[in-house]
């Protein structure tokens, strides 16, 4: 720091910010990716005839793809490092098959069995991480190895018989609702609990997000233009309210998966952008050996997000079992596929450096309304793969045409 | 003799910002072995490129005549249908196919694109006994040493019917033996009648093997000299090699010289990969606060290497020797402990290993110190947009704003992100390896005013390198590196471009 300039007072002058144009060109990746789930969400919702938007359509999308966009989460933070996870479908099924085995043998209580799954989720991270990190295997061949190993494990602990007939309170992680009963029946015009957690959401996120940029304006930091900023803060203060509005209407509320899946959007966007961890993770994927030269422990990272990848799968497994109340041999087959897509195509690089924890789960989300509306349409799965496929290799090879672009520009 | 076999005539070549070669003239003789001599960056490579086709005709100025006619070669393959071939530095062997493949890689023996692995085998074997190697041509390419290496490289070379065998530092990687075998070859194939033209640094070699020498300095040619009446001393050569004039091009500075901050002691290190060689053989050397160090030495005489030994072992294998910091030894086994005990180190090659290219300036000025910014492993992101705003005014990084991706800035900006990441990181020595290089000479003089800042600021610096008037213009004292060992060490009043190339071509006794 005694380099820097010695006299705060020194005069500055305001940063420049780029106009409005080049600014939402330098943004339109980002941009895109929300305007293409829109385009697809009017799209359906028009083609099903106002079916995709129903209450209780809604809620079964977000509950459908919950364990896919947890997993995107973990995924894109090991593809920003580089890496890419194959096994995490037979993780997940590995994970429930041992939660069943748990309560259904050892009789442990499902709080127990959930605590047991999570070490279990972190052992297994470790073990693939330790392949990667610190003997140096690449992720492809440790985590296709790691496919076969724990969908064999699967088969095995569960001699390929299925185990069903869960608790209760382990069922409500994949198919609960948040407090059903809280609120008189003869109140209930809408779901209270529903509309005070989405008035609850958006104030903290108006809270936040001027704080900072009170906080930016106060220290003369280039921000975004004002007009940008507050669109976006509309818009999506709308989503949100849109969304707690069709949840309060539906049958039963607020999945309780959703809350979770909110907590660790959450947690996680914050810790690939403000933590060292998340930091050191993008200087990895952007230049490994610049990284090493910057004294950055390169091996904890990679192993760190191995472990981080187990434990959220663990998670994909538990709500995956619980909602469909049953752990089979064959459960969570292609997960991992869902979830590099939704990576891909919520504008990850292939070449590592790249890729936001938001953008993957709105990729995500571009498959599962996919998914969703093309079945409300009776599409054959068939037609659905097809177009699934399409689209990532076009959302990828959107991103090729747009870096290609900017690198003759610079010429 | 006396015919030419190759007339360069007034070669100018013009990289963006950069004039590589101007006005350049070449004649060499038919079967005589023709040396070309000159400091790195001094044009040798780019003119041997614009020779074999590297650079296609059209891309620069000037005419090649070769054989009495003017040819316009368009690539690599042009220029070998009429008999020039070069051997590049890199060896272009790929090691998982064997040693007869890679010498008809290209120019297979085949029918109706089927091999003929007999032809192939029998005529690779007729091939390396040529060139003195008793090698099966089935091994690998990669099993052999890299000595045979580059004599299956001029194996491949004869297969084309070479008529001019261009060599670019063909023993700088070989041993003693190997590069007496490769020289003892060499005036084989002026025998035979085979034109070579010999880039080399080692000036002992060249007076041993080559009829007449050209200088290269600036991208100019500066003289052709004939070795054969033995006038012509390794002294006379080398003044050639550096004679410029120095202008006022460095800052002032008046040293403030303090207490010893880092010394090494009998420093060795090891090829990583093949640890019997020896790349840094019991160096010894130490810098003191508020001084400028100079490295000078040759490329592969092992200034990177090590520099990056020291700089938490992030190069070699087997490394011996002791690092003092401030009087008491300490270990620096990995960047990080480095970094913890004050050593910083800017890379020579800041794309590959100096800079995120594809993130923003801030957060690559953060990256080798992010706990100062963070608390409780979360960053302030704020305070590093200050700091990193305070360095862009400090160190005049010409950039819209901190958040511009490093990526597109220009090479004297990029290292200025470099310079104000270690800064940044608060070292106590700062080892910069080439921290001038590809930059105009604007951006060069704010890279010396900055280098004297951080002297006047009490740091030790150490500074690697090619360019010896850079050397001599900035720094208090000069080591000399050859082969891995630390040859000499000169006080600045001592020190004149000569006498360093002297220790920086001393061969091992």
């Amino acid at each position: 720091m005694a380099t820097t300039v010695k006299d705060p007072h020194v005069a500055t002058t305001p940063p420049d910010v780029k106009g409005g144009l080049s600014f939402l060109t330098s943004r339109l990746r980002q941009i895109g990716i929300f305007v293409a789930l829109l385009v697809i969400v009017t799209l359906f919702q028009v083609l099903t005839g106002g079916a995709l938007l129903q209450p209780d359509n809604v809620s079964n999308i977000i509950v459908q793809n919950s364990y896919i966009l947890l997993l995107a989460i973990g995924m894109v933070m090991i593809i920003v490092a580089g890496h890419i996870d194959l096994s995490v479908g037979s993780v997940a099924a590995f994970v429930g098959a041992m939660s069943g085995i748990m309560i259904q043998d050892w009789n442990f209580p499902w709080w127990a069995a959930f605590l047991g799954s999570l070490v279990i989720g972190g052992l297994v991270g470790a073990w693939q991480g330790f392949w990667v990190a610190y003997v140096g295997i690449p992720a492809f061949i440790v985590t296709l190895a790691g496919m076969l190993v724990f969908r064999g494990l699967t088969q095995i602990v569960l001699e390929n018989q299925r185990i069903t007939g869960f608790p209760e309170e382990y069922r409500q992680l994949g198919g609960g609702f948040l407090f059903p009963g809280l609120f008189p029946p003869e109140t209930n015009l809408l779901d209270w609990t529903t509309v005070g957690l989405g008035i609850i959401a958006v104030a903290l996120l108006v809270f936040t997000q001027l704080r900072g940029r009170a906080t930016r304006a106060r220290l003369k930091l280039e921000d975004e233009p004002k007009a940008w900023f507050y669109t976006k803060l509309a818009f999506i203060v709308v989503m949100i309210l849109g969304v707690t509005y069709l949840l309060a209407g539906s049958r039963s509320g607020t999945p309780i998966v959703l809350v979770v899946l909110g907590v660790l959007i959450v947690a996680y966007s914050a810790v690939m952008s403000n933590s060292v961890f998340g930091r050191h993770i993008y200087a990895v994927g952007g230049n490994l050996q610049a990284a090493q030269l910057s004294g950055i422990n390169t091996k904890r990272i990679d192993f760190m997000l191995f472990v981080n990848m187990g434990v959220l799968a663990a998670l994909a497994g538990l709500i995956f079992t619980g909602r469909l109340n049953s752990a089979g041999p064959g459960a969570g087959n292609l997960f991992e596929l869902d979830a590099i897509a939704a990576a891909f195509i919520g504008g990850a690089a292939v070449t590592g450096g790249v890729g936001t924890v938001i953008g993957a789960i709105t990729g995500g989300l571009i498959m599962g309304v996919l998914n969703n509306g093309m079945s409300l349409l009776g599409v054959g799965i068939d037609v659905q793969q097809f177009i699934k496929g399409m689209v990532l290799l076009l959302a990828v090879g959107f991103d090729v045409f747009n870096k290609r672009r900017a690198s003759n520009a610079l010429k | 003799m006396a015919e030419n076999i190759l007339r360069m005539r007034r070669i100018t070549k013009t990289f963006p910002g950069v004039k590589a070669l101007q006005d350049v003239n070449l004649d060499v003789a038919r079967g005589e072995v023709h040396a070309i001599c000159g400091e790195n960056g001094a044009g040798k490579s780019t003119l041997m490129k614009v020779l074999s086709g590297v650079y296609a005709h059209g891309t620069y100025d000037g005419d090649i005549e070769f054989e009495g006619s003017v040819v316009e070669f368009k690539d690599i393959r042009d220029s070998e249908r009429d008999g020039i071939v070069i051997i590049h530095q890199e060896l272009a062997l790929s090691p998982f196919l064997s040693v007869a493949e890679n010498i008809f890689l290209g120019n297979e023996r085949e029918k109706r694109g089927f091999i003929n692995w007999n032809e192939t085998n029998v005529e690779a074997g007729k091939l390396l006994r040529r060139v003195g190697l008793d090698l099966n041509p089935v091994v690998r390419a990669g099993d052999i040493g890299v000595g045979k290496q580059q004599l299956v490289e001029i194996a491949k070379a004869l297969s084309k019917n070479v008529k001019l065998l261009i060599l670019d530092e063909p023993t700088a990687a070989l041993n003693d033996e190997d590069s007496a075998h490769l020289l003892g070859l060499v005036k084989g194939l002026r025998a035979e009648g085979i034109t070579c033209i010999i880039i080399s640094h080692k000036l002992n070699e060249i007076r041993e093997i080559a009829d007449s020498v050209t200088i290269l300095r600036d991208g100019r040619t500066i003289e052709t000299l004939s070795l054969h009446d033995g006038s012509v001393t390794e002294e006379r050569i080398i003044r050639g090699m550096v004679g410029r004039d120095m202008e006022s091009r460095y800052p002032e500075r008046t040293p403030a010289i303090g207490e010893e901050v880092l010394r090494v002691e009998d420093w060795t290190v090891h090829h990583p990969q093949e640890s019997s060689r020896v790349i840094v053989d019991s160096a010894n050397l130490s810098v003191r606060a508020g001084e400028v160090v100079g490295i000078a030495g040759l490329m592969g005489a092992g200034r990177t290497e090590l520099a990056m030994s020291i700089f938490g072992r992030s190069y070699g294998s087997h490394i011996t020797g002791t690092l003092y910091k401030n009087g008491t030894p300490i270990t620096a086994r990995t960047v990080g402990e480095a970094i913890g005990h004050g050593i910083a180190y800017a890379t020579e090659d800041r794309k590959r290993y100096g800079l995120n290219l594809i993130d923003d300036i801030k957060r690559n000025v953060s990256g080798a110190a992010l706990g100062k910014l963070a608390k409780r492993g979360w960053v302030d992101g704020g305070r590093e947009a200050v700091v990193a705003g305070d360095y862009r005014r400090s160190m005049n990084i010409k950039a819209p704003s901190v958040t511009a991706i490093t990526g597109k800035l220009s090479g004297g900006n990029q290292q200025k992100v470099v310079l104000s990441k270690w800064m940044f990181s608060d070292p106590d020595v700062l080892i910069l390896d080439e921290p001038t290089r590809g930059i105009d000479v604007g951006a060069k003089y704010e890279i010396y005013t900055i280098i004297n800042r951080l002297a006047g600021e009490g740091k030790a610096v150490i500074v690697i390198s090619s360019e010896l008037p850079e050397l001599l213009g900035i720094c208090d004292r000069i080591y000399t590196l050859a082969e891995g060992r630390i040859t000499a060490e000169v006080p600045i009043e001592q020190a004149t471009p000569e006498l360093l190339m002297q220790h920086m071509t001393k061969e091992k006794d």
